[in-house]
């Protein structure tokens, strides 16, 4: 019978969401707050609007059994990172309580502490024990780190001098170095190029091997159902499901998500989403311009939305952004009022606004489309990481030219093959 | 349930495993300053790191070292040694203003970069834990080796006017350590501060500037009537720099009530520092 590594109670925590927008006060705020207490009290209706609460996570309770790697998944702001940084003790929970047996290093962020004056050799040693190693025990892998790293000729360059490539290698090779008997991981392998990617997952499925407790955070579900064996999906702080990886996952994807003929109007008014609601997207539609293909999108044609957008006043907004992001939400396609320099001008209630995207360059396959309408400092309105399923199709015509092999890329090109001599 | 991957590890099954239960605290916290101990190789390496990258691409590097209290020392001796006449109690004035500048320029030093140390390291408190007090010390002890440095210089000095230290040169490490209890105290104070009102970070060099004209470093002490000096005295850098003062040059002024109460004040401020921080620690990856 193996021994509870990590049990986590009830857990909670509570922001106040302004002091979430407004991370630290100045003296003068303080001041003034401390004017206007009394005065507020009276009146009776700013105390409201002073304390809004926030939940990031609400009674979560689980527990994992040494040895084990259990993922934790969900969208963007459902608290994953929150629940990570309690149990590795960087934030004070509000309510609840967590045991862990054994010695704990966290992962939040590959290269934390790096010192951009320092060699690359002085870097392992600060950042190894920035993360909890011993300098005996740095000693003992420094070896090990540096081949990992690739780096042996560069170990007396200063490390403001690496490539970018080469500081994330060293970064992760320090931190793989680490030997905790719990280890809690943050959506490191997200960084570095495909080749390095491959390395670390590798050298993560070694870690989890060796029979550490592990807790795995990521976006990357093609990680997730390689390295784990269980899931937990957080949603708005909540444990919603908490089983094998498989069947949480296929939860996870499947989640709020609408599926819809092109051409119709599909009501968002009950997904899951974010911001002040002051703006936000009520229905929309897509399709084609392709009849024959019953509007369905196809690889290098046009996408157009047109979404049904509710403003509580006539404003003009600075952003209005249609997201696509492919099944693991990495972001491919990303279509931004901010970065053509447009706003849009909006009524007071529903308006009609139209988003053409002039050639769609992914290849068939299935794609999930999010917005975020808002202002880029500030406000943020409304935003939906995954509301729409969108099928991508093979187009016929395209057939004719030759046979599509199954193991295509995401975005499809233009070219030719000559032979030159 | 996950029973499977158990059987892999008999000999971690064998260890002691420590066993840390992490729950929601309120109110006034316990020291409990022995957790630093466990981390003390992390409060080498930051200090090293310090120490290291402090005069990196700088042309004169340590000699900034020496080079700022001798700088300071010159003009002092130019305006109030020679131009306004301050009595030096018998002592020449550079040498006087000098053995003041030393432990005066040690505060002002790792006054600053204690205070700041927090929000200058916030990448680290939004991602590891360690015992936050490490930074706020960590951050004085490069300040020592600038010491160091510039006492090789007061030697020099001391040698250049013939001057022999008195006996009472073996309590100047006593003087060395309330030098650095009361920017320890101080630096805590404000970087605690620091993180929630960044105000901190811009009134610390104007504090430092106002506070050089209530110590006794550009003029003696005896120029402080006798009945305020017990008030004087509530500033504890006068009690620092006044005894570093008299363990080196052994004046004959009597400096001995207004270094009791200096002490007293450096180790209250210390302690309501470090309680102070330990309150507000567990708020600083939310406000940072």
């Amino acid at each position: 019978m193996s021994e509870i590594a990590i049990q986590v109670n009830h857990l909670g925590k509570h922001y106040r969401i302004g002091a979430m927008r407004e991370p630290y006060g100045t003296l003068h705020d303080s001041l003034v707050s401390l004017v206007q207490a009394p005065f507020r009290a009276l009146s009776g209706n700013g105390l409201r609007g002073a304390k809004q609460d926030f939940w990031a996570l609400q009674d979560v309770s689980f527990q994992l059994n040494e040895g084990a790697v259990l993922g934790i998944i969900g969208r963007n702001g459902a608290g994953k990172s929150t629940l990570l940084k309690i149990l590795s003790r960087i934030t004070e929970p509000t309510t609840g309580r967590v045991e862990l047996s054994g010695r704990v290093g966290s992962l939040l962020e590959v290269g934390t502490g790096f010192h951009p004056e320092l060699t690359g050799y002085e870097n392992i040693y600060l950042n190894g024990a920035i993360l909890g190693m011993t300098r005996a025990e740095i000693n003992r892998k420094l070896d090990e780190i540096i081949t990992f790293a690739e780096i042996e000729k560069f170990l007396q360059t200063p490390v403001k001098y690496y490539s970018s490539g080469m500081y994330m290698r060293l970064a992760f090779a320090v931190a793989a170095h680490l030997e905790p008997e719990i280890l809690l991981v943050d959506e490191v392998l997200a960084v570095g190029d495909a080749a390095f990617q491959k390395k670390c997952l590798g050298k993560m499925g070694d870690v989890a091997k060796e029979g550490r407790t592990i807790l795995f955070v990521s976006h990357n579900m093609n990680a997730i159902q390689r390295l784990c064996s269980r899931c937990i999906l957080l949603e708005q702080g909540h444990i919603t499901a908490y089983g094998s990886t498989a069947d949480v996952v296929s939860q996870y994807l499947a989640m709020g998500r609408l599926d819809a003929a092109p051409s119709t109007w599909i009501d968002a008014s009950r997904l899951s989403r974010r911001g002040t609601g002051q703006v936000r997207v009520e229905a929309l539609s897509y399709s084609s311009d392709d009849p024959t293909l019953a509007q369905r999108p196809y690889p290098k044609g046009p996408l157009e939305f047109m979404l049904n957008v509710f403003s509580d006043n006539a404003r003009t907004i600075s952003s209005l952004a249609v997201t696509i992001y492919d099944k693991f939400s990495t972001k491919l396609v990303n279509v931004d009022t901010l970065a053509s320099g447009e706003s849009v001008p909006l009524n007071q209630g529903s308006n009609l606004v139209r988003v053409r995207i002039q050639q769609l360059n992914l290849n068939p396959g299935q794609y999930i489309v999010g917005w975020w309408l808002g202002e880029p400092i500030g406000a943020e309105y409304d935003y939906v990481e995954a509301g729409l399923h969108l099928e991508v199709i093979e187009r016929q015509r395209e057939r004719q030219f030759g046979i599509r092999p199954a193991s295509d890329g995401i975005v499809p090109c233009d070219f030719q093959v000559t032979r030159v001599d | 349930m996950f029973t499977d991957r158990a059987s892999s590890l008999p000999t971690d099954a064998q260890k002691i495993k420590p066993k840390q239960i992490i729950e929601p605290k309120r109110g006034w916290a316990a020291l409990n300053l022995k957790e630093i101990v466990p981390y003390r190789e992390l409060l080498y390496f930051l200090t090293w790191r310090d120490i290291k990258v402090r005069y990196k691409q700088t042309a004169i590097g340590a000699a900034w070292a020496i080079l700022q209290p001798f700088l300071t020392m010159i003009v002092f001796s130019i305006v109030f040694g020679r131009l306004v006449g301050v009595s030096s109690d018998g002592v020449p004035y550079p040498l006087f203003s000098f053995a003041g500048l030393l432990p005066w320029t040690f505060f002002a030093t790792a006054l600053g970069h204690s205070g700041t140390s927090l929000v200058s390291n916030s990448q680290l408190i939004s991602k590891v834990y360690f015992p936050r007090l490490i930074l706020p010390i960590a951050a004085v002890i490069p300040a020592v080796v600038d010491f160091a440095i510039a006492f090789v210089f007061l030697i020099g000095l001391l040698l250049w006017y013939g001057i022999t230290p008195s006996a009472t040169i073996v309590t100047l490490p006593l003087f060395l350590l309330l030098a650095f209890v009361t920017v320890l105290g101080v630096g805590i104070w404000l970087s605690a501060l620091d993180v929630k009102y960044r105000d901190i970070r811009y009134l610390i060099p104007f504090v430092t500037q106002f506070w050089l004209f209530v110590t006794p470093v550009a003029y003696p002490s005896s120029y402080i009537p006798a009945q305020w000096r017990a008030l004087y005295a509530l500033n504890p850098m006068v009690g620092v720099v006044e005894g570093f003062r008299w363990a080196l040059l052994g004046q004959s002024f009597d400096i001995g009530g207004m270094i009791f109460v200096s002490a007293a004040v450096s180790f209250a401020i210390l302690i309501t520092g470090l309680f102070y921080f330990r309150r507000m620690e567990r708020q600083f990856a939310d406000l940072i």
